[in-house]
């Protein structure tokens, strides 16, 4: 699972409020390749959660991005190629999310996430 | 790419090792897979630059051939284990392709997953016959997902409750059938009784209207 997945993911069990993010516990992680594009960035930073993007970043291993964002750094190649890489390349092959509010974890193997509730959580 | 070359890279992709009847895991077939692919790349443009979520991605054929045709990011949703394992190892036959799975339950993703949204959404719904209106939630579902456009297949049959739901109910800015196929569809479960039976199905394309 890559970080801007991540970044759309939250928990829903029945009460929980602040379901994102989704701490992340990672025992393995990876790097692939992917293409550059410095247009597709731009064209889904607007939806992203910053915060998010940095903690989850952090948390597997990847640091250096900056607290905020401005209109400059989205055309500052160093930057981008950092957020580039920080989105969708390092990815979370073997760990958990764990839920803000409750701690539940929903473990992820083979770097899919299963996010599916139990009976009494729906 | 060519619809020919697209064809014959979908060909090599496992099916559906024991398909459940409940879920209606009918394999989607990679004739059918990939003249829906290449007409939503070749006519509309819609992967290259896109983020694509795809409902029900089962083994990963729509996820596979949307990543190949430029999508730089698809998530591919299903609820069966069984279903994903078999993805995953069909992704990791190709190098660096940027297909995430996520194991969900896409009836409800809408609601349980605000959040969880991409420019185009694919999918190959279950047709809703074993279940009553399974077909109908997930195109539900899809247009809670989707930010701009969703390609689906649907029973020929349906045609017109489906205009009807998109437009009505979901408020569709459009909701047009782009193609008619043929679902060649192998005997897979016990309960058939021919070998292959032939259902006509509709491409159908939905504009989202964006909040």
């Amino acid at each position: 699972m890559k970080l801007l997945t991540h970044n759309m993911l939250s928990c829903h069990i029945k009460g929980v409020t602040n379901g994102f993010p989704f701490k992340i516990e990672a025992t393995e992680v990876s790097e692939t390749e992917a293409d550059y594009d410095p247009d597709f960035l731009r064209h889904i930073f607007p939806r992203l959660q910053w915060p998010a993007l940095k903690e989850g970043a952090e948390s597997l291993g990847v640091t250096g991005l900056p607290d905020e964002v401005t209109e400059e750094l989205l055309q500052d190649e160093d930057f981008l190629k950092a957020f580039h890489h920080a989105l969708l390349e390092v990815t979370l092959q073997e760990g958990a999310l764990v839920c803000p509010e409750t701690g539940r974890k929903f473990p992820v193997m083979k770097g899919i996430p299963n996010l599916l509730l139990n009976e009494d959580e729906c | 790419m060519k619809l020919k070359e697209l064809h014959s890279l979908l060909q090599g992709i496992e099916p559906f090792q024991s398909p459940k009847v409940a879920l209606e895991q009918y394999p989607t077939g990679a004739e059918i897979a990939s003249r829906m692919l290449y007409t939503i790349e070749s006519v509309y443009n819609e992967f290259a630059g896109r983020t694509v979520i795809d409902l029900g991605c089962g083994t990963g054929m729509l996820s596979i051939g949307a990543a190949m045709l430029g999508s730089p990011h698809v998530i591919g949703l299903d609820i069966d284990e069984d279903a994903l394992e078999v993805a995953h190892s069909n992704v990791d036959d190709y190098e660096d392709l940027p297909v995430d799975l996520v194991q969900c339950d896409v009836n409800t993703v809408g609601e349980a997953q605000p959040g969880l949204q991409a420019d185009t959404v694919i999918m190959n719904p279950p047709f809703g016959t074993r279940r009553k209106g399974a077909d109908m939630d997930f195109l539900r579902a899809a247009f809670q997902v989707s930010t701009g456009t969703i390609y689906s297949l649907h029973k020929a049959s349906t045609r017109q409750h489906i205009q009807r739901v998109a437009k009505k109910e979901l408020g569709a800015a459009s909701a047009k059938v782009l193609a008619e196929l043929r679902y060649d569809l192998p005997a897979s479960y016990v309960f058939h009784k021919q070998k292959s039976k032939d259902i006509e199905v509709d491409l159908w394309r939905f504009e989202v209207v964006c909040a």
